[in-house]
């Protein structure tokens, strides 16, 4: 009875890792780091995240989950609320229809993949808060962006991989 | 779930697939439709976002701190490197500073004189807060920063925020413990400025670039690089004469501002109450007596 209980109480654990460290990056993300100019070019490190699991777990990130997280981030960094909801939900789903081709292969595909899918995803991102303004906004930023999470994958990617080998081994 | 398929599920999969799909094309449209919300309801959102970020505000605190040590620590390293020329340098500025200080003693009392003289509405007093950022958004889609101090330590919304440099924007969503700056270089920012010397007005507009823009300005008003501009105090949002920035570049495209305020070197900020009821409170402020909406 004991037993079953700290059982239950672990696979719950196991199951909310996705979701719980997809949030503590999105936390991550909003620190003060001074310096100069970084806050213009901040990484979204959240996508990396959900590129990890909408490849290895999808039935661990549901879809309500993603749109929950694009909230949380639009809500803290102070986007347009529905902006991130919007193209996280995209971003997650273009990756799990992909997941086949991308699961398994080897790393220089793998983040080939998210360079590739997260491209279109800040395209989408610039589009959506344009038109939400009513004006066109400075590529430039969204660009550089793009570059720095691109750039910070591998890192990220490797945690997500070592976490997932070292507790996620059944799940 | 998955280790155990039982005859329900096993009937219900191909059911699950079109639950799955309708999910997703429904919380597509949530999204679609709380952009729009947010478009046509800032206040609702405004609220809302206020009550997460208090949620997360003693995260966020806790984490910013170490973040602050690590830099400020780099920041002595690299002090320590060139000590002798910027002691030189302050030295010399000092000196300079000093003389200034003379200037601006004498005019004061001339000021303070003059004021009696002419019988001067005086302005009303000033009460700060000091706040420590504790967290920035960071990116290309909104500038603000959030700060670890809210209603209970007397930061309201519309108050001023000032840095070390100079103006950095208002307070735009205030919780219990957090509150939201709306940095000038935010794309929703727009404040009433003046250039110092020439005194021709102007709106300083944000656009999400670490450079805001001068509108409503007419072609014959000469402005020229290198001018300073302060706030106008116009429209009793913020006192007159707080520095904001210096006109960068006049181009075809527009007359661009650089901010005395650098957005990475925010770390303890003034959010400073004149006692100006301003224009922003539509709702809460409004005094029927003063006849304004």
């Amino acid at each position: 009875m004991r037993r079953e209980f700290f059982l239950r109480l672990d696979r719950l654990a196991r199951n909310l890792t996705p979701f719980g460290l997809t949030l503590a990056l999105i936390i991550l993300g909003m620190l003060p780091v001074r310096i100069p100019d970084y806050a213009s070019v901040a990484p979204i490190l959240a996508a990396i995240s959900l590129y990890h699991w909408a490849v290895y777990r999808p039935h661990l990130l549901p879809f309500v989950a993603v749109f929950l997280l694009g909230v949380a981030q639009d809500m803290l960094s102070g986007a347009p609320v529905g902006l991130f909801a919007l193209v996280f939900l995209t971003f997650y789903g273009a990756v799990v229809l992909q997941r086949r081709f991308l699961a398994g292969k080897s790393f220089l595909v793998y983040w080939l993949g998210f360079a590739v899918i997260w491209f279109l995803a800040t395209l989408e991102l610039w589009v959506l808060a344009s038109a939400f303004h009513v004006t066109l906004l400075d590529m430039k930023a969204f660009l550089f962006q793009y570059l720095v999470t691109a750039g910070l994958f591998p890192f990220v990617a490797w945690i997500f991989l070592r976490w997932q080998q070292a507790f996620l081994q059944q799940a | 779930m998955e280790e155990r398929p039982s005859t329900f599920l096993r009937l219900a999969a191909p059911l699950r697939g079109f639950v799955q799909r309708f999910t997703y094309l429904g919380l597509i449209l949530a999204a679609f439709g709380l952009m729009l919300v947010g478009k046509a309801d800032t206040v609702l959102v405004d609220r809302a976002r206020t009550h997460v970020t208090d949620a997360v505000a003693p995260i966020l605190d806790a984490m910013s701190k170490p973040v602050t040590t690590f830099t400020r620590a780099v920041d002595n390293v690299r002090d320590l490197a060139d000590i002798r020329a910027e002691n030189a340098r302050l030295r010399e500025e000092n000196a300079r500073l000093r003389d200034w200080q003379m200037a601006a003693r004498k005019l004061d009392a001339e000021n303070q004189a003059f004021q009696k003289l002419l019988n001067v509405v005086p302005e009303s007093a000033v009460s700060h807060h000091t706040a420590r950022v504790i967290a920035d958004s960071g990116s290309g889609f909104s500038h603000s920063v959030i700060l670890n101090a809210g209603e209970s330590q007397g930061i309201r919304d519309g108050q001023a925020v000032l840095g070390n440099d100079g103006f950095v924007g208002r307070i735009v969503g205030v919780g219990s413990r957090a509150s939201r700056v709306l940095l000038i270089t935010d794309i929703n920012s727009r404040i009433p400025v003046v250039i110092e010397e020439t005194r021709v007005r102007a709106v300083m507009a944000g656009n999400n670039s670490g450079r805001p823009r001068l509108l409503h300005t007419l072609p014959s008003q000469r402005i020229t690089p290198g001018q300073r501009i302060v706030t106008s105090g116009h429209g009793g949002a913020f006192p007159a004469g707080l520095p904001v920035g210096i006109v960068a570049a006049v181009t075809d495209g527009g007359i661009e501002v650089q901010p005395y305020m650098s957005r990475e070197r925010l770390e303890f900020v003034r959010a400073a109450d004149f006692g100006l009821g301003g224009i922003l409170e539509s709702n809460d402020r409004a005094d029927p007596a003063s006849g304004g909406k």
